[in-house]
């Protein structure tokens, strides 16, 4: 019995005590949990794009943040200025998304999803490829400064501590709100933003009314591509810019499980879940399973969605009858 | 297909040999290559990778080879990954293969096995198993000049000896593989027999570049010291929470795989303090590097994106691995009065290499590294590490060789290793006199 009380005292009780004894620190990792939340908002939204307006599971969508982020600096170290870089990069996504649609998209219309998902599978692995190809397999560094974004940091002093704020992140943060926010205008008040929430609702419908698929998937894979440049930039800026950012998009299945593969509000309500409550649980209930939960809890949360909640909180319940 | 098809194929495969064993020819000695020159860890594999190539290129160009037979060196990609790299060993294992360099501790404990049965010797140089370090239970690896548990040993002397680890707490930071798990062992006993506190903070791979969580519990725990079992991308991003949290990096010490110019260059100057340990030299000024540079990369035949890559901790790593080897590919060769050699007789050209101060002079590298000795039961070579510091733009060599505690972590190593084959019947170790 006093076992079992310890052991509730330390799961469910210990940790509480702990927020509230430094409430400084907590205030600090909610800070981390809010942009990294924010990061994988971003990586999930370039895959809801695509699936909004084409029921494609974009595979690729996390090589095309190394892509983007590897053509940004590999112009830059070619001597191209960086605002200059910057534009050329958003112009290399364009011409990569009018190819993809060309190329790939057209020759598959109306084949089963599995088909699309196998096809961006394939696309990672073209781009993989010619991405070691070209820039090689070596780590680069981002040119944050050269972008005109800050690297320095600022102090807040409260509760007798102090929270410390990295200005990267706060850029982070305020260009992920304003891209959603762009993102929900361009839907909103839009022709070709009403266009493509047509083509989201009921292809042939679209169809039927002269709205040109073709357009619209090019022009969401486009912002995909923007989406994945920005994600590139800030996840670079964190560490460096290498094949592994790869990697760190397989934490978006999480957030889209649990945000919805249709909502752009749903990617950015999970991402914040994922994002928060991992780096509180790592940090108050991580010692407890020996650390490095961070790597499982996205997906354990994920599973309990599944079980729960399939369509995942703004996502659409389909309802198939027989 | 017709017959007439496949008749011909049959006809040109035999004519041409593909398919042959390479080194069946009377001159070379072939040595396959397992790199990762793509994929997450492809920043630590290229420049590993150039500096092996790059020196047997240049002793096939400066001396006709090694004894007069040219070495072949065939890379092949394993993209640090353990099924990869054993795809690799069998696909290359028939041509001849004197010797595998796995440059991957899960590769490495996938081949230990293999290779007392195709006799073919694997090298982990300063990787892999730490207990292969005992010979007599592991005659087929070698592991010099040191293991990780004997860095991990330098490195506490180090701290020892700079305020002292009794009554400190050392949080360990690591890569949640193989790799990074391989030194717990070590580090949970000496915290007992030292009396210290550990703090450990696991990375999986797939949050290398999303550490901040770690990082807060180092904020939270405060350890005296941190030391780092990192690769590839995880270096540099630690590195970066470290200055994030303001971490003091002067007492931060990574291992020597978490400790090159390709995992700082990207920090720079707010990597500035950064500790790393290291067994091989850095620069260009050492002879045989200036042979690599005159012989290889003028002319064009290296790999390497720039030349000024050449020197980097991580390229003059591969370059002393290939060092090693050719050594031991001039015993073997004395020993056999013959220039081409097999798997076993490289094997005991690893057992009786014996690289002193004198014969690394003559090699063009005084100074470059401790001598290494080995022996029928020692694959280790007993090496010593130093310390390098980054500057905030290269590192700089800040402590002489650090010696091991080879007195404690020996004894644990013969236990490791008895374990090890405790359950392996069939593994056959070799008696030393």
């Amino acid at each position: 019995m006093e076992g079992l009380l310890t052991g509730l005292d330390t799961f469910l009780i210990a940790p509480f005590r702990d927020m509230a004894s430094l409430p400084d620190f907590l205030l600090q990792v909610v800070w981390e949990g809010f942009v990294s939340g924010i990061l994988y908002a971003l990586i999930a939204l370039g895959f809801v794009l695509i699936y909004k307006a084409s029921a494609v599971f974009n595979f690729a969508q996390g090589i095309m943040v190394v892509f983007s982020a590897l053509v940004l600096v590999s112009l830059f170290d070619l001597g191209v200025p960086a605002w200059l870089a910057l534009i050329i990069t958003i112009g290399v996504m364009g011409l990569l998304a009018l190819t993809i649609e060309r190329v790939v998209l057209r020759k598959l219309v109306n084949q089963h999803e599995a088909i699309l998902l196998m096809a961006t599978i394939g696309l990672t692995l073209v781009l993989k490829g010619a991405g070691q190809l070209v820039f090689g397999g070596e780590p680069k560094s981002m040119i944050t400064e050269e972008l005109g974004l800050s690297t320095g940091s600022t102090d807040w002093e409260v509760f007798g501590g102090f929270v410390i704020f990295q200005h990267i992140d706060i850029a982070a943060a305020v260009i992920a709100i304003i891209m959603v926010a762009a993102l929900a205008l361009f839907f909103s008040r839009t022709r070709i933003g009403r266009a493509l929430r047509a083509v989201a609702d009921d292809h042939q419908a679209a169809l039927s009314v002269g709205i040109s698929l073709n357009q619209i998937w090019a022009i969401v894979w486009f912002a995909s591509g923007i989406v994945a440049l920005v994600t590139g930039i800030m996840w670079g800026a964190r560490s460096d810019v290498s094949f592994a950012l790869e990697i760190i998009a397989l934490k978006a299945l999480a957030v889209l499980i649990l945000g919805g593969f249709t909502s752009v509000p749903g990617a950015i309500v999970g991402g914040l879940i994922v994002g928060i409550g991992e780096k509180l649980f790592e940090v108050y209930w991580g010692p407890m399973f020996g650390g490095g939960v961070e790597a499982w809890f996205a997906y354990v949360l994920a599973l309990i969605f599944l079980l729960f909640r399939p369509q995942g909180m703004f996502g659409e319940r389909h309802i198939e009858r027989v | 297909m017709n017959i007439k098809k496949l008749g011909a194929i049959a006809v040109a495969l035999a004519t041409f040999g593909v398919g042959m064993p390479v080194a069946q020819a009377e001159d070379t000695l072939f040595i396959p290559s397992l790199t990762y020159r793509t994929g997450p860890f492809a920043g630590g594999g290229i420049p590993f990778a150039d500096g092996f190539a790059d020196y047997f290129n240049m002793l096939n160009e400066r001396d006709g080879g090694i004894g007069g037979a040219k070495v072949v060196v065939e890379e092949c990609e394993t993209a640090y990954n353990t099924q990869k790299g054993v795809e690799c060993y069998e696909a290359t294992k028939g041509k001849g293969a004197l010797v595998y360099n796995p440059l991957s501790t899960g590769i490495t404990l996938a081949l230990i096995p293999k290779a007392p049965v195709d006799e073919i010797p694997v090298f982990s140089m300063g990787y892999g198993l730490s207990a292969a370090a005992i010979g007599e239970k592991f005659p087929w690896t070698f592991v010099y000049p040191t293991t990780y548990w004997n860095q991990l040993s330098s490195i506490l002397k180090y701290i020892d000896a700079n305020g002292g680890v009794k009554d400190k707490k050392i949080g360990f930071i690591y890569l949640d593989v193989g790799y990074g798990k391989e030194p717990l062992p070590l580090l949970e006993n000496l915290s007992e027999s030292m009396g210290f506190e550990v703090a450990k903070y696991p990375v999986g791979v797939k949050e290398m570049q999303n550490q901040s969580a770690q990082w807060l519990n180092v904020r939270k725990d405060r350890p005296d010291w941190m030391i780092m079992w990192g690769w590839g991308a995880m270096n540099p991003t630690a590195v970066k929470e470290a200055a994030k949290i303001r971490y003091p990096l002067d007492r931060f010490i990574g291992n020597w795989w978490a400790g090159s110019h390709n995992d700082l260059n990207s920090v720079g100057k707010s990597g500035k303090g950064y500790l790393a340990a290291n067994f091989s030299g850095i620069g260009q000024e050492y002879p045989a590097v200036q042979d690599i540079i005159t012989h290889v990369v003028d002319k064009g035949n290296s790999k390497v994106a720039s030349k000024d890559d050449v020197g980097n901790v991580l390229y003059n790593r591969g370059m002393y691995n290939a060092v090693v080897l050719a050594e031991a590919i001039m015993v073997a060769q004395a020993k056999t009065g013959t220039k081409s050699i097999t798997g076993a007789d490289m094997r005991y050209g690893l057992e009786n290499i014996n690289l002193d101060d004198a014969r690394l002079k003559e090699l063009g590298l005084e100074g470059f590294t401790g001598a290494l000795k080995g022996s029928c039961a020692d694959h280790e070579g007993a090496g010593s590490v130093f310390l390098q510091q980054w500057t905030g733009d290269d590192w700089e060599k800040v402590s002489d060789l650090i010696e091991p505690m080879n007195d404690v972590v020996r004894p644990l190593l013969e236990e490791a290793a008895d374990k090890y084959v405790s359950d392996k019947p069939d593994f056959k170790g070799q008696a030393c006199g």
